[in-house]
């Protein structure tokens, strides 16, 4: 069969990713011609200021070179502008008249800066900040010249601002807003901002309406002499002058310097007269800029940075519907279903995005449609904005105003730099900026996007979240301040300048682009927040943290953990091959992260039906132990609630000196671990120690630690060693999301450290505290009180039905802190104190899942599973 | 010259799965993938040396247990954008049976 053709217009940013993603789920359907106008295929836009200020050269920043494009067989015109789009012969001709015939096109055109409709806009040295050859102008400009002036005090200003800084001009910010970044920022936090700048030596002329930019070579007026120059003549220096009749005196080949040196002042201030229609000044340059209240300032370079708007008149004029932007709906398809457009120049739901996050987003859900694969909706985006300048620490997001019925809260130390301010309607966040401190400007964002409820945190939102309990990197918790060679991944000995660099060259905006590239945070991710910051001021606005409120299981599918375990009851899906086969899982096997969530939500929802598949689970759930860095294994058998026998440690003693246990150790959970045991003598050792397994290696229930409590101890109140005993008896065997820890203390003293646990209990005098969604891990996290209740018989139901509710609700890897934080307190208390009815059917699911789990090691001592544990040795 | 050992009937690899054979070249783990393709590698990940055959195998790949580093099994290449490799050796599977060439 013939492939279809698809013909993009455009080769920016949003539209090699659109190919790129469609290549991925596509590769063979289509045959692809791409014009661009440019002479560059396509390159890092947003990395631009960095070009101009040196810290990145032009090849650093391409994303997909020619090759790219001549791999994937795509046929690619540089230097190629389409000048019009015939819809009913399906094709496009370009202005040196090719024409190309489409089946499908991506109209993915991007953006025009806006040039200010001044006299003396197209004087030579006024440009705008958009592409190479502008940063390539503004290079050139600063080598030969002083002073820059920028139109535009917004993100792309300041960026060219401080760039053309860097490189030695002497530049002043033109802005009309009375202050810097009014869209992003209020007015303090911009006050900040425009200080700091000021320390690093850039000027600002705010509240100023530009008027007029004045050419160098102007006809002074009066007419002047200078000295040594004789009429109609070039003197030395190349000038010549000359007179009209009227009187006028032109003069060529100066500049304003040469001309001041020989007596002319005030050459400046002189006017010329506006330009004739259809005349141009292209052959003069620019000298100096004219505001409104009548003020000049000298300008040998002026970058127009006052904003963009979409490129759409090529569409409009096809008779696509445009209404600023070219109109698409959710597929991203304009009115002609055969045209698809993405980018700057879409207008989606009346909005149209100027960051790269959102285009990528679009590019994604193009794609899918384009692969015919049609599942996906692009449903907008919320933004957020980093400043890329050295130094500066800066980052807004959403609505900073708030309007009516909104709450500030606000943090300012401006003799620190710090300043914070948070915006909350409702209960929940819709704007924040950020100065001097954003840590946790990717957290608040998140909680702007997921649209959460913030009422609990109220009290601690201003602390932030990557201020209390992680660990893993020195404490720090700012990115911008920390050196280059300084850890920031403790797990993986990744620094600061390494991720960087890959952002950088390997073109990475998401964190899961740069966990796969430099694997900082993809191990334990306490250092998540810290890899965030870099990446958001190392991409600038193009930076946006992943949507946790919909998150797909893994990259076979683009379904999310909830969709896929509402269908697995709903449809009655029984095996993995049939949930993968129903959600059409994109690779047959699936991968090592969807298979083990799948086996886990078709054990949880069918606890008797589902046959375990031992090749959807990670090693250490298929041995029952803990795979070690050398390949053997750790054997930790069930001690409940910590309470040994000399019998039971006889036993221990005695296999440890049988198979030569190297390391015997007691662990946290109050047992004890066995190191180094070959894989081979797992099911041995297991029959010798006659013990039940710990499931120390399992998501599963792992401990209920206890205190002595009042048998023994002369302050407790309750005995919650019993207690402990009984709940850990009660869990036996239990599977979960993730590891599921308890401890129960038998007084306020709280020996068993009950409030870091998932469920913590602390018996007071008249009953018992249940706590819940504590973690003493990757991220301390002290657990929130649930409930208190008089019995232990009460306390076996509410903490069951908690961890049941948890085993049903939360998605897979998800400790209950993360899950409680999503789902919210409120649900919880809901569910499990207010709903007696559904508490005690919560429970009684626990106990019928775990009613026919059998121990894995004594199954294992009987037989089964035995090739898992024998290697084959071969006879000669 | 005949290089090929019989090493044992497919159905001792569980499907999606591996075992360890004990080899004069060290430990060498087999895998059987979803489509019944044998393929075998030394039983070291290039990354730290993690023991392959204890993965997730998923189609012509394998998830090494002990960093997440994924090996193709048809090359021993790690896949992208990790990079290092190890040895492959060639398998057979003929009426049933599992050969291995440790040439």
């Amino acid at each position: 069969m013939e492939k279809m053709k698809l013909v993009m217009i455009g080769n920016g940013m949003a539209g090699a990713r659109t190919l790129e993603e469609l290549l991925k789920l596509a590769p063979d359907l289509y045959e692809i011609e791409v014009f661009g106008a440019e002479p560059y295929a396509n390159y890092n836009r947003i990395l631009l200021s960095q070009v101009l200020s040196g810290e990145q050269s032009i090849g650093g920043i391409m994303l997909n070179d020619v090759e790219w494009y001549a791999g994937k067989g795509i046929t690619l015109h540089l230097n190629r502008q389409v000048s019009a789009i015939n819809r009913a012969r399906r094709t496009v001709q370009t202005s040196d008249g090719k024409t190309a015939g489409y089946d499908r096109l991506i109209i993915a055109t991007g953006s025009t800066p806006i040039v200010l409709p001044v006299p003396g806009s197209d004087l030579e040295g006024v440009v705008a900040f958009r592409s190479i050859r502008d940063v390539d102008t503004m290079l050139e400009a600063s080598v030969k010249f002083k002073s820059a002036v920028v139109i535009g005090g917004g993100l792309l200003g300041l960026e060219a601002a401080s760039g053309l800084l860097s490189r030695g001009m002497d530049v002043t910010v033109v802005h009309l807003a009375e202050w810097l970044m009014e869209r992003q920022l209020d007015r303090a936090a911009a006050g900040l901002l425009q200080e700091s700048l000021e320390a690093k030596g850039l000027k600002f002329l705010l509240g100023k309406q530009t008027v007029e930019l004045l050419p160098a070579e102007i006809p002074p007026s009066p007419p002047l002499h200078p000295q040594g120059v004789r009429r109609g003549v070039p003197d030395a220096s190349g000038i010549t002058l000359s007179q009209s009749k009227g009187g006028a005196i032109t003069v060529a080949g100066a500049t304003i310097s040469s001309l001041k040196k020989r007596g002319a002042i005030a050459v400046a201030d002189a006017t010329i007269p506006p330009l004739k229609k259809g005349g141009t000044r292209g052959d003069l340059r620019v000298g100096a800029i004219r505001f409104k209240d009548g003020e000049t300032l000298p300008a040998d370079l002026v970058v127009m940075a006052a904003g963009i708007r979409p490129s759409a008149a090529l569409a409009e004029a096809a008779g696509i519907h445009c209404n600023r932007g070219i109109v698409v709906n959710d597929t991203m398809q304009t009115y002609d279903p055969r045209i698809y457009a993405v980018g700057e120049c879409v207008s989606h739901r009346g909005v149209s995005y100027g960051l790269v996050a959102p285009l990528f987003e679009q590019a994604k859900v193009c794609a899918n449609h384009l692969a015919q694969i049609g599942i996906s909706r692009y449903s907008g985006s919320a933004t957020s904005t980093k400043l890329k300048v050295t130094g500066i620490d800066l980052f807004s997001c959403g609505d900073f105003t708030g309007g009516k019925g909104a709450e500030e809260i606000v943090l300012s130390d401006p003799s620190a730099g710090v300043y914070k301010k948070l915006v909350v309607k409702e209960d929940k966040i819709v704007g924040s900026v950020l100065y001097g401190d954003t840590a946790d400007g990717s957290w608040y964002f998140q909680l702007l996007r997921d649209g959460q409820n913030i009422r609990e945190l109220r009290d601690r939102l201003m602390s932030g979240q990557s201020h209390l309990g992680s660990s893993g990197h020195q404490g720090r918790n700012n990115a911008s301040s920390m050196p280059d060679d300084m850890e920031v991944c403790g797990c993986n000995g990744v620094c600061k300048g390494t991720i960087v660099k890959a952002i950088k060259e390997k073109g990475l905006f998401t964190l899961n682009d740069v966990r796969k590239h430099t694997k900082a945070s993809a191990s334990c991710g306490s250092c998540t927040g810290l890899v965030e910051q870099i990446l958001a001021s190392t991409v600038g606005g193009a930076y946006q943290p992943a949507d946790v409120s919909r998150k797909p299981l893994c990259g076979c599918t683009d379904y999310t953990h909830e969709e896929i375990r509402k269908a697995i009851i709903e449809r009655k899906l029984k095996s993995i091959p049939e949930a993968m086969g129903f959600f059409e899982w994109r690779n047959v096997n699936g991968c090592a992260s969807c298979r083990p969530a799948l086996n886990y939500y078709l054990l949880c929802a069918w606890p008797h039906d589902y046959r375990d598949d031992p090749q959807s689970r990670f090693i250490n759930e298929r041995a029952h132990a803990n795979i070690q860095k050398d390949g053997t294994y750790s054997v930790i058998p069930r001690i409940h609630g910590g309470v040994t026998t000399p019998a039971q440690l006889r036993r221990i003693a005695d296999v440890a000196e049988k198979y030569a246990i190297r390391e015997v150790r007691c662990t946290g959970g109050q047992r004890i671990n066995m190191l180094g045991v070959k894989k081979e003598d797992l099911p041995k050792v297991w029959s010798d120690l006659d013990m039940p397994s710990g499931f120390a290696y399992g998501k599963s229930i792992r401990t209920v630690k206890t205190c002595v409590g009042s048998e023994w101890c002369r302050f407790g109140v309750q005995d919650s060693t019993s207690l402990g005993i009984a709940l850990e008896q009660s869990l036996d065997r239990m599977w979960a999301p993730h590891k599921v820890k308890l401890a129960v203390s038998g007084c306020p003293r709280n020996c068993a450290e009950a409030t870091i646990k998932d469920v913590g209990i602390v018996g007071v005098e008249s009953g018992w505290e249940i706590y819940v969604a504590g973690n003493g891990g990757i991220k301390a996290e002290v657990s929130q009180f649930l409930v208190k209740v008089k019995s232990a018989e009460e306390v076996m139901e509410y903490a069951g039905a908690f961890i049941q509710l948890y085993r049903e609700e939360a998605r897979y890897l998800d400790r209950t802190v993360h899950w409680v934080q999503r789902a919210g307190m409120d649900y919880v208390k809901a569910r499990i104190v207010e709903d007696a009815a559904g508490r005690r059917a919560l429970h009684e699911r626990l106990t019928d899942a775990l009613r026919d789990e059998k121990d894995p090691w004594q199954e294992r001592v009987r037989g089964m599973e035995a090739r898992e544990f024998v290697p084959i040795r071969l006879q000669s | 010259m005949s290089e090929w050992m019989r090493i044992c009937p497919l159905e001792e690899i569980p499907r999606l799965g591996s075992r360890v054979v004990q080899t004069v070249k060290g430990e060498i783990a087999l895998f059987r993938n979803g489509s019944d393709e044998v393929f075998a590698l030394r039983d070291q990940c290039p990354h730290k040396g993690g023991p392959l055959s204890q993965g997730i195998v998923f189609e012509r790949k394998v998830t090494c247990p002990l960093h997440g580093w994924t090996i193709q099994l048809d090359s021993g290449e790690a896949v992208e954008p990790d990079h290092g490799c190890t040895h492959r050796y060639r398998t057979r599977v003929d009426k049933g049976e599992i050969y291995l060439n440790l040439a």
